[in-house]
């Protein structure tokens, strides 16, 4: 393949890959008379168009992606991202229309935010949500917010945060920022909270529980509800990062099980692409007695016609973000639900889960399973048959680059040594499955006779295992003119 | 639709090698108390075709396309090159997550080192992120910053900051004790810099303030800075129209040490307010303390020159609640269309549309200025937006120019109760000549 | 004890102790947990801290771990030589790679820590 080089390296003066139109208006000069200006942003690049469609085109081929095959990111769902979606949210009146237009101009707009609004309340058992948050990170950010809001005007916010060990990274992060301190509970040897533990835990200076369901092993959390009675009995609120929703969706909702805060993340369950890291969308969905504290500004019916109130209630926690939300990737959003409708929606959860099944089945002979509890959308192996050969859980990684399919997540929850987390999702056929569980077994067998081939893992891809130590010690973070290489 | 791709028989082979007979075993785990009894009260199944009509027709509800608007205020209409939409909808980009696995992933990297690259030669500083949310939670985010590395209580705000990203601003310190302290403007609609200087001290971690400002006035970040510096306070620069910097000085070398904004303008189309994108860039020194994900160069084992995420231990999965931010997923797509636009306009491309815009904006400003009634508000020096004040309410205004199809500007009376008939105009390249001599005719017959 | 003796930690810290100045770093087995280290986040000369309390932080590509000092103590000198070349913790985490050298507070702490012998017992028990 040809090596693609960094775009400001074939950069040559003279070159121009787009053209304004001519200035149709007279020209005046000295219109910044005391400022500084520049005459030019010095390196950036010169290039034509059949250059840049070049680099781009080269530089996608060396990625991998849900379109090209199988994706078993654990705990990130990364099943198929439909065009529909795509063609849907590049119509032209959502695409160019400003987010300060009078609000007679963005009715549709505002039509499809609340829709969305009440079909997630509606799929979630929530009473209401807001869409603002731009990732999921930044909807935890929000619900503990709104749990500290409603918590100070009781008369106390608070202190500490309780959550699971088995927890996602983002999730004590954002406690942090809302200004908590987080104590983390000890999962039992079935994988999931111990009830023992939390009671003891809880008291009146925790503010809230953070916990996944299922949590980040695919176990489902079968004591929540005596979980969140435990937290309610001490005036705490369960909060509840809806990461893996996708097992769920149809089948039971974080509202029964007395869940008050949760947060989505659209482009897991619900479809839309990753992007190669975002734009995400992270809606965050409530019980009624956090309304008063939702962000602004809130999307209400009036009659007919639907209206932003931006100043709803001097107990806001405030403006999270600029606009509304992320729209477009909540465009995306509605037109798969409105496409799956009821039956569909609740086929991903059973399809999902019966893949993940499928494949725990097939492997659980093959790779160490820390725990045998009952996985719903996904199972965390681990490395540890096979680090007897020396071979880590990063290799297996790496050498299943080579039979084409992107590796499982690694080394997450962190309290499985050597993890490799394998969440398959409803859209794969059992073609690929099949293509995958063959894949591991070879792995397997690879780590018995021959190691070496998997850690030198991968080999035919445009680039082999990268030095991530050199790349932390010397960085090199960005391109300039005066290297040579 | 369910994008399933499993035959009859497939399940029935599943189900057996499993050892079930129904799928509903499987989820055992549930307890019965729980469990959803009932279909989900949604609408739907729709097939394309009809889900196609369902959108068409709330489509219809918004804003027809013929209307003229002069709307800016931090988000901007500008000229979009064909490319970019072509090449930032293949799947190899849109469809993979967080590059994760370098070696499947140089694409998506290497674009986020082209970005970061970009950035810093537009802001003149030394490293930038791969993105951020948008404009207001990277404003929130540079505050946050500016505190772990001053650990000083004090912040000082431009009132002339975006007034969405000083309320975001708030929101995200709101628990941590800071006292934020809003600093007025002066007649240029520039920040008041006697009273800056009167509230800069050793308690202050960092001065934030817009250039071009939400009023469209460009402030004197060199100034700004070296008062900043008198007190080791960090100069924090937000820039929400970067199409300015094609003309203006970077700001990193005007002195200021954090410059964060929102690059929608960037070949990231209105949207209703998002997905946009934020960017940040820093002084090397405060690389530790710097949020969002990081992309760096190396080799792989052959030699060859390769891209990684790097500096991941400052990140939430590694530090966890001692982690920069608490960010993840972010902007990668929409940081992508921003290389792809600028890459494309190039060094010339993007001169000369900082130039255009800088010319249609002054043209509309002069002819604006000559209305009789019409006055304006500030004598700074502007790049593409300018406040007018009105000799009618702001109200009215809006609606008679709303029924000639024109959406004139921004009314700030709301966010701003001291601007009363007061409204921000943004002129892009986007606007011919005679759409401006239009909004001049219609004011000039109203007024 | 032994001029020269090293004294080490459960959190796998060591401590040399010359007259009333102790030396401190990590020990081996610490270095090969963490992997290839990219960063040390060193303290400040002058600065005092207690027994077992957190003084610094080391970085390897995926992992984060606290440092914590032995014994208490003011810091008298740091390694400025690791924030160039933080490889020598793993190359010579008991010699070149020294952290900081403390002014040691009170030397009874140090019957709170293990031989060289005894860490190496410790280890083995730790082993799974």
């Amino acid at each position: 393949m040809i090596r693609e080089p960094l775009i400001f390296e074939i950069s040559g003066e003279g070159k121009r890959g787009f053209r304004l139109p001519p200035l149709d208006i007279p020209v005046t000069i000295n219109l910044l008379n005391e400022v500084p200006t520049r005459e030019k942003v010095d390196g950036f690049p010169q290039v034509s168009e059949t250059e840049i469609v070049r680099h781009f085109t080269r530089l996608s081929q060396t990625n991998y992606c849900v379109d090209i095959g199988f994706y078993p990111l654990g705990s990130c769902t990364m099943k198929y991202n439909p065009k529909i979606n795509e063609k849907v949210a590049a119509m032209d009146s959502f695409v160019r229309t400003h987010p300060s237009v009078p609000l007679k101009f963005s009715q549709g707009n505002l039509e499809i935010l609340k829709t969305t609004e009440e079909l997630l309340s509606e799929i979630t058992g929530m009473d209401a949500f807001t869409l603002q948050p731009a990732a999921g990170a930044q909807g935890e950010l929000v619900g503990m917010l709104l749990i500290r809001a409603y918590l100070e005007d009781l008369g106390n916010p608070r202190k500490i945060v309780l959550i699971p060990d088995s927890a996602h990274g983002t999730n004590p992060s954002s406690a942090h920022l809302s200004g908590y301190t987080v104590q983390e509970i000890k999962s039992n040897e079935r994988g999931t909270v111990d009830v023992n533990d939390l009671a003891r835990m809880m008291s009146e200076d925790v503010a809230a529980l953070m916990i996944t369901n299922p949590n980040t092993l695919g176990i489902f959390e079968d004591e929540i509800k005596k979980i969140a009675g435990i937290v309610h009995s001490k005036g705490g609120l369960v909060y509840m990062d809806g990461a893996n929703m996708n097992a769920l969706v149809g089948h039971c909702r974080p509202g029964d099980m007395d869940v008050d805060v949760i947060h989505l993340n659209l482009h897991k369950t619900f479809s839309t692409p990753h992007g190669g890291g975002g734009p995400g969308s992270g809606p965050v969905g409530i019980k009624s007695i956090l309304e008063p504290y939702l962000p602004v500004p809130l999307i209400e019916r009036h009659g007919e016609g639907l209206h932003l109130n931006f100043n709803p209630s001097k107990k806001t926690i405030g403006r999270i973000r600029g606009f509304y939300g992320n729209f477009l990737v909540i465009v995306k959003a509605l037109t798969y639900i409105l496409s799956l409708g009821p039956q569909g929606l609740s086929e991903v959860a059973e399809i999902a889960v019966l893949n993940a099944n499928y494949i725990r089945k097939n492997l659980e002979k093959d790779y160490h399973l820390k725990y045998d509890s009952p996985t719903l959308h996904e199972c965390v192996f681990s490395d540890k048959f096979q680090k007897e050969h020396g071979v880590l859980n990063i290799d297996i990684a790496k050498r299943l680059i080579d039979f084409g399919m992107h590796p499982p997540t690694m080394s997450f929850p962190l309290i499985v040594h050597g993890a490799l987390m394998v969440e398959p999702t409803e859209t794969e056929s059992k073609r690929d499955l099949d293509m995958f569980i063959a894949a591991m077994k070879t792995i397997a067998i690879e780590a018995k006779e021959n190691p070496e081939v998997i850690k030198s893992a991968p080999h035919g891809s445009y680039v082999r295992r990268l030095d991530e130590t050199k790349a932390a010690r010397q960085p090199v973070l960005k391109w300039t003119p005066e290297r040579t290489d | 639709m369910s994008y399933i791709s499993l035959s009859d028989n497939d399940l029935k082979e599943m189900l057996t090698a499993i050892g079930i007979t129904s799928i509903k075993e499987l989820f055992n785990s549930i307890p019965a108390d729980i469990k959803l009894n009932r279909d989900l009260n949604v609408p739907g199944p729709l097939t394309e075709v009809e889900v196609v009509a369902y959108f068409e027709n709330l489509a219809n509800k918004n804003l027809s396309l013929d209307v003229l608007s002069f709307l800016g205020a931090g988000a901007y209409s500008h000229v979009i090159p064909s490319v970019v939409d072509y090449l930032s909808q293949r799947g190899e980009f849109v469809s993979p997550y967080t590059p994760y696995q370098p070696e499947i992933s140089q694409g998506t990297l290497q674009t986020a080192f082209e970005f970061q690259t970009l950035i810093c030669q537009l802001t003149g500083l030394d490293i930038a992120n791969a993105s951020l949310y948008d404009g207001a939670s990277g404003a929130a985010e540079a505050v946050l910053m500016a505190h772990r590395l001053r650990r000083r209580p004090k912040i000082l705000v431009a009132r002339s900051l975006h007034p969405q990203y000083r309320e975001t601003i708030r929101t995200y310190v709101n628990n941590l004790h800071l006292n934020i302290i809003e600093i007025g403007y002066d007649e240029s609609g520039c920040i008041d810099l006697e009273k800056l200087k009167g509230s800069m001290d050793e308690e202050t971690s960092a001065v934030v303030f817009q250039s071009p400002n939400f009023f469209g006035s460009i402030e004197d970040i060199q100034k700004i800075s070296e008062m900043a510096h008198q007190y080791s306070a960090l100069s924090t620069a937000v820039i929400a129209e970067p199409v300015s910097l094609g003309i203006l000085e970077a700001p990193g070398i005007l002195g200021a040490d954090i410059v964060t904004g929102e690059a929608q303008s960037f070949g990231i189309p209105l949207s209703f307010g998002g997905p946009y994108l934020g960017f940040m860039s820093c002084r090397k020194e405060f690389i530790r303390q710097f949020p969002g994900r990081i992309v760096g160069e190396t080799h792989d084992v052959e030699g060859k020159r390769g891209y990684v995420l790097t500096l991941s231990t400052r990140e939430q999965h590694i530090r966890r609640e001692r982690a920069t931010s608490n960010i993840c997923t972010n902007q990668a797509l929409c940081a992508l269309r921003a290389t792809m636009f600028l890459e494309t306009l190039g060094q010339e491309g993007f001169r000369e549309l900082a130039w255009q815009n800088l010319q249609k904006a002054h043209y509309a400003k002069g002819q604006l200025s000559q209305i009789k009634g019409i006055s304006l508000k500030f004598n700074g020096n502007i790049f593409n937006e300018f406040v007018c004040e009105f000799p009618k309410p702001w109200e009215e205004i809006e609606s008679i120019l709303l029924e000639k199809k024109i959406i004139i500007g921004y009314g700030l009376e709301n966010e701003f109760p001291e601007l009363k008939n007061c409204a921000v105009i943004c002129v892009t390249e986007t606007h011919k000549k005679e759409d401006i001599d239009k909004l001049a005719a219609v004011l000039k017959e109203i007024t | 004890m032994n001029p020269g003796e090293y004294f080490f930690a459960e959190s796998h810290e060591w401590i040399k102790i010359e007259g009333d100045l102790g030396t401190i770093g990590i020990s081996d087995f610490a270095q090969k947990q963490l992997g290839d280290v990219v960063y040390i986040e060193l303290p400040e000369v002058g600065a005092v801290f207690g027994f077992h309390q957190s003084f610094g932080v080391v970085e390897s590509v995926k992992a984060v771990s606290d440092i914590y000092s032995p014994v208490a103590g003011e810091v008298v000198e740091v390694n400025s030589g690791l924030n160039d070349s933080p490889e020598l913790l793993n190359e010579d985490p008991q010699n070149k790679g020294w952290i900081m050298k403390i002014k040691v507070k009170d030397e009874s702490e140090l019957q709170k820590l293990m031989s060289a012998l005894d860490y190496e017992k410790f280890l083995e028990s730790q082993e799974d």
